[in-house]
């Protein structure tokens, strides 16, 4: 199972940063071409990230490039450049349609039949930043095999709705159910926002928790120092893996004997119950916390 | 039998009132007054260097407890200067960037050769010219005392700076009697030059009542005292805690250090243990703690270079006594002063090699920072990149050798720069005494130590090889120009017992230095 508890967020035009970004143990790395690096640098950061695609071992970690839109000068060579870096995922940003999309993904096969990259190898992500794109939120996620995750992006979305960030979240309540929705109908992950305030863990380990509870596989981040607190949330406790070993043990005892009904400690065990134990133990392993 | 003919059977003479010339007679003053005579404090430095007995030619002594802010050593040699002495041998405990002036004495020839434990700024630069006729002696702090203890290094006049002491000599890196002007917490360092110096004056700028109790340095080995309107910049030798890191990239080694020391087999309950003062190394004890706390593990001791975040852990009662031969920030001057299991150490029993006992030999793990280590686990903490002297052997190999666990922390790479390399520029602590390079992007245990590979492995530790990480940093960076030596030695590095260990080479830094 791929891990996307922690996303990290890195200027695609510091060369220091890009370099050790995957050190620190986020399950995803973000270079981002878009709205960190200015107009002038555009061109270096795209230079610079495409080499450090083909030069820089990033260890497991998923890599990630944030393009600029389509409608910009840079979109299109954005594209070019990371398709024959050999980039593993391009994140939209700003979708707002299925189309925005489709447009990308025409973009990203050309580049990869020129090539003679296998069609398809480069995988997608969409941020969704506006209320139209809520609204369109399933179109979105179900409309190419590409996408692996949407993503809310939650500055340009409140500014959007008129409204600001705050420490409740209120504001962000319809846009992350929405999107976490339509990530499980479309069958691919869902990313929350970042939390930009650094030196407050206490809020963040607050928003993660909720984010959890509400379904999110995970959360951008933009500072190495908010990966252990979230990876940790996500992380199953030594009594949830101990529980969820009981219950995928039963499983196993009831189908050895036979039997189509699975009870633990006399209690019958409900199929969902079981898929979550299931998961649990998938999450444990692909967080290093249990060895088989 | 008279008294007379039991004494000459006994080889003894007969008491007589009064009649001995060795024993002070009588004072019959109050102690208020007594004070206030004493002959040990001198009128000038220049009277008490004259009283001292000094030559051209001989040995001088300082400590270093006041680092950067150390008014003294500079102090004395102006005074030296002025009194036209030439040829004096320089061994100092280590030295620092305000110790600059150097420079002009070492060319007027009041300075012929130095021997210190570490150099900084323009001073270690002008010596990597090549300023110098004799190379620099570099010793550890182990190495030192033990040279000053079995007599390689025999100091004549010995210029100990002190934050307190009181008329009679005894003196100490804090008071107890009011606040003092500066405080620097232990004298450790000192304490050696205090029991060997053939004249010991001590310089202070704060005069206490007698007794100054507890004091670092024992009034029986004290000649003079000098007193002056001041013997360093307060801020400058030391502020209040040692603030933890903020770089991810430091926090990152630091924990995974304290995993390594976790899953090592060396972390039980009552283990000892010494950390650096360095950023991630003194991040480590931040992520121990937590560990101690879930796994109910209490350290018996913990040795250093006290810091802050040692005082912190030893008042949360996770580290039960803690032994200080120098203190390095005011929480930790502080504890010293208030905590009872805080204990202040002379260097002799912090690091002698010929020692069994000395503390380094009883410590479990030690965490300690490297410039370069190479493939060899040769450890440099002496010269940069560009071959220039830029830092201090400290206890370094001391502790990596005397731990039974010795882990080294320090990034793959400083910015464009390797840390991990073939061949270090010098080697300092041998890859004999190095167990454990752990640096940001992987972890190496050195072939010596298969018992601390097996039990990392067992424990889930993800390692690579020395030479991995080596061909790592050099894929980012290529391969580091070689540097053009000059032909002159310029230093010695010897190891902890004097053997030579490796040498220092002038080198070209392009510009007119000297």
């Amino acid at each position: 199972m791929r891990l996307r508890r922690t996303m990290l967020f890195v200027p695609g035009n510091n060369p220091a940063m890009i370099q050790d970004a995957h050190i620190y143990g986020s399950d995803a790395l973000m270079f981002d071409l878009e709205d960190s690096v200015a107009m002038s640098e555009k061109d270096a950061a795209r230079m610079l990230v495409y080499h450090a695609l083909k030069t820089v071992p990033f260890g497991n970690c998923e890599v990630v490039v944030r393009i600029n839109p389509l409608d910009t000068p840079y979109g299109k060579k954005d594209i070019e450049a990371m398709v024959l870096g050999g980039v593993q995922v391009i994140r939209l940003p700003k979708t707002e349609t299925a189309q925005d999309i489709l447009d990308v993904e025409c973009e990203i096969e050309k580049v990869e039949r020129k090539a003679g990259i296998p069609v398809g190898k480069t995988a997608m992500m969409a941020a969704i930043e506006g209320a139209l794109g809520v609204v369109n939120a399933y179109e979105i996620a179900r409309s190419s095999r590409r996408l692996i995750a949407i993503a809310l992006g939650a500055e340009d979305y409140c500014a959007n709705m008129k409204t600001s960030r705050s420490e409740s979240g209120e504001e962000l309540f319809l846009a992350r159910a929405q999107i976490v929705v339509a990530a499980r109908a479309a069958g691919i992950d869902a990313i929350d926002t970042v939390y930009s305030d650094i030196n407050n863990e206490e809020q963040l380990i607050k928003e993660t928790k909720l984010i959890k509870q509400l379904g999110f596989d995970g959360k951008s981040i933009i500072n190495p120092r908010q990966i252990d607190p979230i990876n940790q949330i996500f992380t199953p406790t030594a009594k949830e893996i101990e529980k969820a070993m009981q219950i995928v043990e039963a499983l196993e005892q009831a189908q050895a004997k036979g039997s189509g009904i699975v009870s633990l400690n006399g209690k019958m065990i409900d199929k969902p119950v079981l898929l979550r134990a299931q998961r649990t133990l998938d999450m444990a392993r692909a967080s290093m916390v249990l060895f088989d | 039998m008279n008294l007379n003919d039991i004494a000459r059977q006994y080889g003894c003479s007969v008491f007589s009132p009064g009649m001995n010339p060795a024993i002070p007679a009588k004072d019959i003053s109050p102690l208020s007054q007594r004070q206030k005579s004493q002959v040990k404090i001198a009128s000038s430095l220049r009277g008490a260097i004259q009283r001292s007995g000094l030559r051209d030619g001989m040995t001088i002594s300082f400590h270093h407890h006041f680092r950067n802010g150390d008014f003294v050593i500079n102090m004395v040699l102006d005074e030296l200067q002025r009194m036209g002495f030439k040829d004096l041998y320089l061994a100092a405990s280590s030295l620092n960037e305000i110790h600059e002036p150097i420079i002009g004495y070492i060319q007027s020839g009041l300075i012929r050769q130095i021997d210190t434990s570490g150099c900084r700024g323009r001073l270690a630069e002008a010596i990597s010219a090549g300023i110098m006729d004799n190379p620099v002696i570099f010793r550890s702090h182990g190495g030192r005392a033990a040279a000053i203890a079995d007599g390689r290094l025999k100091i004549d006049v010995a210029f100990l700076g002190a934050p307190s002491c009181d008329s009679f000599g005894n003196a100490n890196g804090y008071t107890r009697e009011g606040s003092g002007k500066t405080i620097c917490g232990s004298l450790g360092y000192a304490r050696m030059d205090a029991q060997y110096a053939k004249h010991v004056i001590i310089i202070t700028d704060n005069i206490v009542n007698y007794p100054n109790v507890p004091f670092g340095i024992n009034q029986r080995y004290v000649d003079q005292i000098v007193v002056v309107d001041s013997i360093g910049d307060p801020e400058k030798i030391m502020s209040g805690a040692t603030r933890f890191t903020k770089k991810p990239q430091d926090l990152l080694i630091a924990q995974k250090a304290a995993s390594v020391i976790v899953k090592s087999g060396y972390f039980y309950d009552g283990f000892s243990l010494q950390t650096g003062s360095g950023g991630s190394s003194l991040a480590v004890t931040r992520f121990l703690r937590q560990y101690m706390i879930d796994q109910n593990v209490k350290a018996s001791f913990a040795m250093g270079g006290i810091t802050g975040a040692m005082v912190a852990l030893h008042e949360e009662g996770l580290i039960k006594r803690l032994l200080d031969v120098q203190s390095f920030d005011l929480d930790a001057a502080n504890s010293l002063k208030n905590n009872r299991f805080h204990q202040q150490i002379d260097a002799d029993y912090y690091a002698n090699p010929f020692k069994t006992g000395s503390v380094v030999n009883q410590l479990d793990v030690v965490v300690l920072s490297a410039l370069e280590v190479d493939v060899d686990f040769n450890v440099n903490v002496l010269t940069g990149s560009d071959g220039v002297i830029m830092g201090a052997i400290g206890g370094h190999p001391d502790t990596a050798a005397g731990a039974a666990l010795s882990i080294i922390v320090c990034p793959l790479l400083r910015g464009r720069i390797p840390s991990i390399l073939k061949h270090v520029n010098t080697i300092v602590t041998p890859g004999c005494d190095v167990d454990v390079v752990v640096t940001d992007q992987g972890i190496a245990v050195n072939p010596r130590r298969p018992d601390v590979e097996k039990a990392l492995r067992d424990n889930h530790m993800e390692l690579t090889d020395i030479h991995k990480l080596q061909a790592m940093a050099e894929s980012l960076t290529g391969e580091p120009e070689s540097l053009e030596w000059g032909p002159r030695t310029v230093a010695l590095v010897t190891y902890r017992d004097g053997s030579l260990i490796d040498i220092i080479k002038s080198i070209s830094q392009g510009e007119d230095l000297v």
